[in-house]
């Protein structure tokens, strides 16, 4: 008996953490296989068919009516989303690369309690500051305008923090006493050198920002009132809180919360091996 | 972190260097003036204001009111339940949430690079995924219509009504959990991957067991991650606002000062602006506080 049980008991410790491992995955992936199957469905099957297997394909009706509905408003929500995401993490992106710079190499009086001061600044979720936001650019009449989202979108202090560690550990004095030397100016030095040493992080700030920007829901939610500036979040939730009015726009919700998760996960998977090394790599230290 | 200053920005001209520390510091201190410091001061101010009217038709105006939003928002005892609320929240989705990022991170830090990088991608694809939409897709199935899952278990007996009272604030812990989990195990993962594996031979040799190899080696070398998912959690908890707005749509059972960011919003909306901003405030300084004396409890007890 015991000498028939150590074999048996190998192969359980080895199998329990795979089904472990598996479990969770099937947890991970299951609303979102959901999400796939539900948008190839019309609406009658929506309500009807089990919900994790296919039946009648609808997929493309369903995608021709998520692009055209209300003139195509949709296309619209993508494109300022690409803005809002796209532009304003790349802006935050080199504005952080250009703070964090200076926060590493370059001494001035107050440093400290300035970077303090920002570091304050990662501990503060945007959404709290959404409403005094609103106040402010209300009173400068930008309320319900591309600024009201986009300027609040190109501030990342996490990304200042994260450049500031980066070029401490991948940009050495001695190449920046080179480049001066040979007679770079500051900016030819930050574009040309800087910039291209710390590459992996840049990526990893864009990205972490437009996640972020993605996420921010307050802040475009209380800014705008014109559903044309929307992003795709925001015109989706809107779509969804007038389903009782009119049922069909389940699967306009349906089919265009499928279509907004495709380009940040393609992103995402495109360009792993920066993120691979950890999220917050350079980030986490003791 | 604290990084000495460069013997090259000494060397290199003063004046020079000044102008390109101004240039280079300029965009993103004038927007984090304009978008951090001056708003949360602007709320500050705006905070000791009250509404008044000149009688019942009158126009409204700003009059100072001292500390009575403060008062009028201590006393009020919904806002008082929904950080009550939170903080309930906090202690049972958070703890449950690291535990299974953590099972999944020492899980995944043995197995082949292969299985590694496939299970990494699928538990971070949640994270990719906008927190709206997130809502969205468990709204639906927690909805009794539409919901492969609210079928299944009342078939047998049971039912289930994730969109109920009871059930509301752990099915949007569910929401927060299958989002972030993810996030949080590379975090972790990563952490484990810069420990030197010399570590692990040597404690073998000494006839450490693989747990005791977690427990004395593993856990300790993950704090300062351990320490920073809870700092990010503890914000983000409290804060708790895009779950609950969206699935607001789908049930009754969330009130409009069921979380407090859900409270000021909704006085904002009702133009009660100084009053929503003493709501901010306060859930600010909450969260100031909590990670705070977080921050220093886990760097005494090292």
């Amino acid at each position: 008996m015991t000498a028939a049980l150590p074999p048996a008991q190998g192969r359980l410790r080895s199998l329990a953490p795979l089904v472990v491992l598996t479990a969770a995955a099937g947890y991970f992936l299951l609303p979102l296989w959901w999400l796939f199957v539900a948008s190839t469905k019309s609406r009658g099957d929506l309500a009807v068919t089990p919900g994790l297997w296919f039946s009648d394909l609808a997929l493309f009706g369903n995608l021709k009516d998520l692009f055209t509905h209300e003139d195509g408003v949709y296309v619209r929500w993508l494109v300022n989303t690409a803005l809002y995401a796209g532009l304003g993490a790349a802006l935050a992106t080199l504005f952080s690369a250009m703070a964090g710079y200076v926060f590493a190499k370059h001494r001035f009086r107050g440093r400290e309690a300035a970077f303090g001061v920002v570091l304050a600044g990662v501990l503060v979720p945007p959404a709290a500051l959404a409403l005094p936001l609103f106040l402010l650019f209300s009173s400068a009449e930008l309320t319900n305008t591309y600024w009201a989202v986009l300027v609040p979108s190109a501030v990342s202090p996490l990304g200042v923090y994260l450049a500031r560690v980066q070029v401490e550990a991948a940009v050495p004095d001695e190449l920046i006493e080179a480049a001066r030397m040979d007679g770079a100016g500051e900016y030819r030095i930050f574009f040309a050198i800087v910039l291209r040493l710390v590459r992996p992080a840049l990526v990893t700030i864009f990205l972490f920002q437009s996640v972020a920007i993605w996420n921010n829901f307050f802040l475009p939610l209380i800014m705008l009132t014109d559903s044309d500036l929307y992003p795709v979040t925001l015109g989706l939730f809107s779509w969804n809180t007038q389903v009782l009015g009119d049922p069909d726009l389940t699967r306009l919700v349906v089919a265009g919360s499928l279509v907004s998760v495709v380009p940040l996960a393609l992103a995402f998977v495109s360009l792993e091996r920066y993120w691979r090394g950890g999220p917050l790599a350079g980030g986490v230290k003791g | 972190m604290t990084g000495h200053a460069s013997p090259a920005a000494l060397r290199g001209g003063r004046r020079r260097s000044r102008t390109a520390i101004a240039g280079f510091l300029a965009p993103f201190a004038l927007l984090f003036l304009a978008t951090y410091l001056v708003p949360a001061g602007y709320a500050l101010y705006k905070s000791f204001f009250v509404v008044e009217r000149d009688g019942p038709f009158g126009t409204p105006h700003d009059v100072f009111g001292g500390l009575s939003n403060y008062t009028k928002a201590l006393g009020d005892s919904e806002f008082l339940r929904g950080i009550g609320r939170m903080l309930l929240f906090g202690v049972v989705q958070y703890p449950l949430m690291v535990a299974l990022a953590l099972v999944l991170a020492l899980l995944l830090d043995t197995r082949s690079a292969r299985l590694q990088r496939l299970m990494r991608l699928i538990y971070f694809a949640p994270y990719a995924v906008p927190s709206v939409v997130a809502a969205l897709m468990w709204g639906f199935l927690y909805s009794p219509g539409l919901s492969p899952f609210t079928e299944g278990p009342g078939g047998l007996g049971i039912d289930v009504d994730f969109l109920g009272t009871h059930a509301i604030l752990w099915s949007i812990a569910n929401v927060v959990t299958w989002t972030y989990c993810g996030f949080n195990m590379i975090v972790l993962v990563t952490a484990l991957q810069t420990i030197d594996r010399d570590l692990y031979r040597a404690a073998r040799v000494d006839g450490a067991s693989d747990w005791q190899i977690v427990r004395h080696i593993k856990l300790p070398l993950l704090r300062p991650a351990l320490v920073l998912i809870t700092v990010f959690s503890i914000i983000g908890i409290l804060q708790l606002f895009t779950e609950p707005q969206v699935l607001s749509t789908l049930t009754g059972s969330i009130t409009s000062d069921y979380t407090p960011s859900l409270a000021a919003f909704n006085e904002a909306g009702a133009n009660n602006y100084s009053y929503a901003a003493a709501i901010s405030m306060i859930l600010a300084v909450v969260t100031a506080v909590l990670s705070t004396v977080f921050m220093r409890i886990a760097w005494r007890n090292r």
